[in-house]
């Protein structure tokens, strides 16, 4: 065999995978904006925006059109990319992390700790404000919700670290039990809650892109933005770590210091997307997966082509949320799980062939 | 030259290393031998400079171990697990290419290749390069993490024509490199790191074949207990008075009927 034109083959066959998926982002973005009430053609949205910066593109819209797309489908659109994109990077990131493929954000109990935060800030948000008069109540819920998920990381993290070094069983147990914990905190806010508290726990607990505001976005798309943007550094990294950590130690990584940075970026990434949607699952479980499939699973190509992917699922999953029982809404993370829970038993099932993953 | 000395290690209350010291010199082949619980993978990861001891000190050089960078140190050393599970399906090729790791930037995509290459052959796997890991048998994997520790360390010359005599001697540590592998390819894997130490690298292995020792190592060191029992060439080793001391094995000494080396017949 020949090596080296393989291995070109190999290469040219991700960077095909990365333009694939990236021109799948772009179509999809233009569907989610386009799609709904008032209908707007791909082009029309394309001349919107290029109108915002001065640009005259020959597609005619509406000023109703403008209105539409800038106020309220594209905060939607750019908020599904940056949550599919952070959801399905932390996923990637942890999989390689733990090695395992059925990792996920929320196993490590980042998702329901930053839920539990929010839901204590929806039941309990009225006595706090008053505490504190001077956090305005929209800021209130996102900054809970990302401090939830970076305590119950750090917790995990520290229960499972000693000597400077971090055991992924205890790890993953660790979750498991924030998960059982922040479980039992949720229900106990739910017991807790009135009926108004209640519609808005539901929110919370399933998910929704709905109401989102360029105001909320504003607030936490730079710290997702952060998680999205700095994962991909530590491709190399996890491929080294696949082969075992001491493995990645004497190949010349520090993989202590790789590790804390990969988890506090995830939990960042998974946090603040908790915090403007809600809990959505399944995306970072089933996105990296796919991936794996057609690219492989070097996470040079792995991170960026799951950041795309996992923001263009979202968006799809968005538009049938909004769509499926018009005029009401579903809740997102309804979708992702009818979606995401068969396709998971149906990886478990072809794991049992040989290089399954 | 890669040395340990005086090296103790506590694992909670039970002492598995008692002050062994041990050095590998640049072109020769170590084998370190010894029953289980002896101490022996404890003093390779002493070694490569992941487990730091309660006592004593590894030294690369003459400069402590703990003194140098994780990159800089593998540069210079390798080492091979006992066994290697990968959880996603990384092709041969580019598992063998991870080697090539703490090059990255100093080093062209060609090279790399080339080096990958060389090393495919040197383990006897280059009909696997475009296989997936997952789905080899434990042997051809053992072999293929072989083949990934050479490039991480070995044929410096494709990498740089220019460079001397290889530049600055380089080590490769195996663990049990032959424990999943059937007759013909245990000889061929330390024929393999034979190979390697003629190009100048130092080689110590960790190895529970005595016979298998005597026939390729230069020196055999027998741990025993936490402790140096015995070190020398195996001629001076591998008696029977001092095998039966710690392997607590009764044992019959002849010579190899083509090598002269000692073989050893349990009585």
């Amino acid at each position: 065999m020949d090596l080296s034109s393989f291995a070109q083959a190999r290469h040219r066959r991700g960077l095909a995978a990365l333009w694939l998926f990236g021109l799948g982002l772009a179509g999809t973005f233009l569907l989610a904006v386009g799609y709904g009430a008032v209908e707007i053609g791909p082009g029309q949205s394309i001349a919107i925006l290029a109108a915002q910066t001065g640009l005259d593109l020959p597609w005619e819209f509406t000023r109703q059109q403008e209105a539409v797309l800038l106020a309220i489908r594209l905060p939607r659109a750019v908020a599904g990319v940056l949550v599919g994109g952070a959801l399905a990077a932390s996923g990637a990131a942890l999989q390689g992390l733990f090695r395992n493929p059925l990792a996920d954000p929320a196993l490590i109990g980042v998702s329901n700790g930053a839920a539990l935060a929010a839901v204590v800030a929806i039941v309990l948000g009225a006595g706090i404000v008053r505490l504190v008069p001077a956090l305005p109540r929209d800021l209130l819920l996102p900054l809970a919700a990302f401090g939830g998920g970076l305590a119950t990381t750090f917790l995990v993290y520290r229960i499972a670290s000693r000597d400077g070094r971090t055991d992924v069983a205890t790890m993953l147990l660790a979750g498991v039990a924030m998960n059982a914990m922040a479980g039992a905190g949720i229900g106990f806010m739910v017991f807790l809650s009135d009926d108004q508290q209640l519609r808005d726990l539901n929110y919370w607990l399933l998910g929704s892109l709905g109401g989102i505001t360029w105001d909320r976005l504003v607030l936490v798309a730079p710290l997702m933005l952060i998680g999205i943007l700095s994962l991909p550094f530590f491709a190399r990294p996890l491929n080294a770590m696949l082969l075992g950590e001491s493995e990645a130690v004497h190949l010349g990584f520090s993989v202590e210091r790789s590790k804390r940075a990969i988890v506090v970026l995830a939990a960042l990434a998974t946090g603040t997307s908790v915090a403007i949607t809600g809990v959505i699952g399944f995306v970072g479980l089933v996105v990296p997966h796919l991936v794996r499939l057609t690219a492989g699973p070097d996470h040079r190509l792995l991170l960026p082509i799951s950041i795309l992917f996992g923001a263009s699922l979202v968006l799809i999953a968005d538009l049938f949320a909004r769509t499926l029982v018009l005029p009401a809404e579903l809740p997102i993370g309804i979708v992702t799980a009818c979606v995401g829970g068969p396709f998971f038993l149906w990886l478990l099932l072809r794991r049992r062939g040989p290089g399954g993953w | 030259m890669l040395r340990a000395d005086d090296i103790q290690v506590r694992y909670g209350s039970a002492e598995v290393l008692r002050g062994p010291s041990l050095s590998v010199a640049p072109g020769e082949v170590v084998a370190v031998l010894g029953p289980n619980g002896a101490g022996k993978s404890t003093l390779l990861a002493v070694l490569a400079g992941t487990l730091r001891p309660h006592r004593g000190e590894a030294a690369l050089d003459g400069r402590a171990l703990a003194d140098w960078s994780p990159r800089a140190l593998a540069l210079r050393r390798a080492v091979l697990p006992q066994s290697s599970e990968l959880a996603f399906g990384f092709p041969v090729l580019e598992v063998v290419l991870l080697g090539r790791s703490p090059h990255a930037g100093a080093t062209t995509r060609a090279a790399d290749l080339a080096i990958a290459e060389a090393c495919l052959a040197e383990a006897e796997v280059t009909h696997l390069a475009g296989r997936l890991y997952t789905t080899l048998s434990g042997g051809e994997r053992q072999r293929v993490q072989l083949a990934r520790v050479l490039a991480q360390i070995d044929f410096p010359k494709l990498d740089f024509p220019d460079a001397g005599q290889g530049g600055e001697a380089r080590y490769l540590l195996l663990d049990e490199p032959t424990s999943s592998l059937a007759l013909a390819h245990q000889h061929a894997t330390l024929r393999t790191a034979r190979r390697a130490a003629e190009r100048g690298i130092g080689v110590l292995a960790i190895l529970h074949d005595l016979n298998l020792a005597a026939m390729y190592a230069d020196r055999l060191v027998v741990l025993s207990r936490g402790e140096l029992a015995a070190e020398g060439t195996p001629a001076e080793v591998l008696t029977e008075a001092l095998v039966r001391e710690a392997f607590d094995l009764p044992v019959h000494v002849t010579r190899h009927p083509t090598r002269g080396c000692p073989q050893i017949s349990p009585i």
